[in-house]
């Protein structure tokens, strides 16, 4: 806590270049930060272009990425390997969530449930709610059913990488347990002979799960956090407007307390709230859905038919399967390995266990929480249809369809609820900021482990990164950085190109451990206890 | 035949139940079996981390539960001339209290009247009221 002071002198530091600037922009005209954005999109742009252009390269003779083709792939070669695995095991998964299979002796150990909360929190966030939001305005309600089927194929690249984040994960004499992609990717490939090739694919992926942490984990929840509390206090009205640097600046402080600080406190009290702010959302998706219930049949024909026609998308089908997938692998994380590294901590002597147990991220994630999204957003009637044909109606100018004041992202969202529940935007502002700051403290976790492993696990060299975290939370509120969250958004995927091949590799590995588990389950060997080991504990 | 077994819930601040066992158990020739709840849920909402701490840290709790409070008490019991043994569990004090006393066969628990606040007994139930409802054995509530 001694450090605090001068901590905070060096986060402010970086605050006094930027926010003074900001404030004196924002104070002349409307579009004040505007010149900043392009500063920092003139410099940063031209860098970064070329690496963006490749990742979202699409397919010759295809409007579509080859990253989501690649992660996508990938996902149906897992399903199809481990013979539908997604499918088959989600009683076993559950009964393992619920404590079925923990021995009583392991009470006080991180559980399964504990694990897939903690990895549940940082996974559900604004992907969510602006990600589908942009899935749906952009492909239209078509990519919801690309969102589904990349959820459910998803849940096999989850099974994946958790697995071996178990199997793999180092545990410290002290008794820290840490695993995750790096782990496994120098771990794993070593023991099959790929040394060279496995710490090549552990750095890179360590690489860009730095860079993904500062952008799509902080800068892209920064900046749509801040977006609905524009809304919410006046819109365009609000002392905020154009004052992002301020919402920067109050999260940035507050996300520094916790991982600088070390107040876990703060990290504690969202870690609970999120679980409930989750289930309000969903809860205010399912009241809108019942009370529109004689829409319901008609919302889901329109993914169904939009999913292979485009309902006047421009693009169509592809235009609403490259949505779809996109939006989903965004917030779902499949494929990724971020989600090991939270997963990898459990108690259990059957890393496969584990792997079980993760599918059922993506399933809450996508296939529930994104529906949910998607059905509301439809059902509101935000997206303009034209009356005569049921199609709808393509903005040229905005690239998406038709949405009153142009919304898009978080704030079509909200509308669409505040349409039929008018106060809930203001329990959605609360959801947005409390799903944001979660995803940032896992999203910081995952960093700082990928930091360490490139830069050495010390002190002075996590402060590094943490310090870099808070500024990025600043910038990513007070500006509008096309550029950066381009390049964030690709990093993100790119972490999915070095982790993916890796699983190749490695899946004979997870098959082993599947089967041996199975045999020994199918024979009894895995005891079964008739209550959770919340009643019982171990002996000292 | 085998003596008796008193369990005595110990939450490592008030001695008054196990004095009060203590007295009753060299009374009757009883065995007392003091047991420590560390209180855990497999519930409980964790950051990423407290996961990748959460085995440390059991370890710590449970060693300070032992050198700080358990085992001086159970030395000094012992000294005074009781048959006595002890348990470090995690877990929900009112169900471990419980079952510990299923398993050890004990014929009476003692536990102190209360030392959670007034504000989270009301919500939640102090550990008490849980033993007086669900003990199938004679309950002793200390003051």
């Amino acid at each position: 806590m001694r450090v605090i002071g001068p901590l905070i002198s060096l986060l402010i530091m970086p605050l006094l270049l930027v926010s003074p600037a900001l404030a004196q922009e924002a104070a002349e005209e409307g579009s004040g930060t505007a010149s900043v954005d392009a500063w920092v999109d003139g410099i940063v742009g031209p860098v970064t272009a070329p690496f963006v252009s490749f990742i979202f390269a699409p397919i010759p003779g295809t409007e579509l990425p080859w990253i989501v083709l690649w992660l996508i792939t990938a996902a149906a070669i897992f399903t199809v390997y481990f013979g539908f695995v997604q499918f088959r095991m989600v009683p076993h998964a559950i009964d393992l969530v619920r404590g079925r299979y923990t021995s009583p002796d392991a009470a006080g150990e991180v559980t399964h449930f504990q694990a897939l909360a903690t990895a549940v929190s940082g996974t559900v966030g604004l992907g969510n709610i602006a990600g589908v939001a942009v899935a749906m305005s952009v492909g239209g309600p078509g990519a919801t059913f690309w969102m589904i089927l990349s959820g459910l194929l998803g849940m096999a690249s989850k099974f994946t990488e958790c697995t071996l984040g178990v199997k793999y994960r180092t545990e410290y004499e002290d008794g820290r347990v840490s695993g995750g992609p790096m782990h496994y990717l120098k771990k794993g490939m070593a023991e099959i002979g790929h040394t060279t090739l496995g710490k090549v694919l552990a750095v890179g992926f360590a690489i860009f799960c730095v860079l993904a942490s500062w952008g799509a984990g902080n800068m892209f929840q920064a900046n749509q956090a801040h977006s609905q509390l524009v809304v919410i206090t006046g819109g365009d009205a609000s002392f905020l407007a154009d004052r992002g640097w301020i919402t920067g600046l109050v999260m940035a402080v507050v996300v520094f307390l916790v991982i600088v600080g070390g107040i876990k406190s703060i990290a504690r009290v969202t870690e609970k709230l999120v679980p409930f702010m989750g289930i309000l959302y969903l809860a205010a998706a399912l009241i809108v859905i019942i009370a529109n219930i004689d829409q319901l049949g008609a919302a889901f024909g329109e993914i169904f038919e939009g999913a292979f026609t485009g309902l006047g998308v421009a693009g169509g089908l592809i235009g609403a399967l490259i949505q779809g997938l996109r939006r989903a692998t965004f917030s779902n994380e499949a494929g990724i390995g971020s989600a090991a590294i939270a997963h990898s901590a459990v108690q259990t002597k059957h890393p496969v266990t584990e792997g079980f147990v993760s599918m059922l991220e993506p399933f809450i994630d996508t296939v529930i929480i994104c529906t949910a999204t998607a059905l509301v957003i439809t059902i509101s009637g935000v997206l303009q249809q034209d009356p005569a044909t049921g199609l709808y109606v393509w903005d040229e100018a905005a690239g998406q369809i038709a949405t009153a004041n142009n919304l898009s992202g978080v704030e079509l969202t909200s509308a669409a609820f505040g349409s039929k529940i008018t106060w809930f935007p203001y329990v959605l502002g609360l959801a947005v900021v409390l799903f944001a700051f979660s995803t940032m403290i896992s999203w910081s976790y995952y960093g700082v482990k990928a930091w360490c492993f490139l830069f050495g696990d010390n002190y002075v060299s996590e402060l590094i990164y943490k310090v870099l975290f808070c500024v990025f939370v600043i910038l990513g509120a007070a500006v509008s950085l096309g550029a950066v969250l381009d390049f964030s958004d690709a990093s993100l995927f790119a972490m999915g190109i070095f982790n993916i091949v890796g699983l190749y590799f490695l899946a004979p590995i997870v098959k082993r451990e599947m089967t041996t588990y199975m045999a020994k389950l199918r024979g009894g060997e895995i005891p079964k206890y008739p209550k959770a080991a919340s009643a019982r504990g171990s002996a000292a | 035949m085998a003596s008796e077994i008193f369990v005595v819930a110990y939450d490592g601040i008030d001695r008054n139940p196990v004095d009060y066992a203590a007295t009753r158990a060299k009374a009757n020739g009883a065995t007392l079996c003091l047991v420590h709840v560390l209180q855990w849920s497999p519930y409980s909402f964790l950051t990423p981390e407290e996961l990748e701490e959460r085995k440390m840290r059991r370890r710590q709790e449970l060693e300070r539960a032992k050198t700080a409070l358990v085992d001086p008490l159970v030395a000094e019991l012992r000294a005074a001339g009781l048959q006595i043994d002890s348990e470090i569990r995690f877990g929900s004090p009112t169900a471990v209290i419980l079952d510990v006393a299923a398993d050890k066969g004990a014929c009476q628990i003692f536990v102190g009247r209360s030392s959670k606040s007034g504000i989270e007994n009301k919500i939640f139930g102090s550990v008490t009221l849980g033993l007086a409802q669900a003990a199938t054995i004679p309950t002793v509530i200390v003051p």
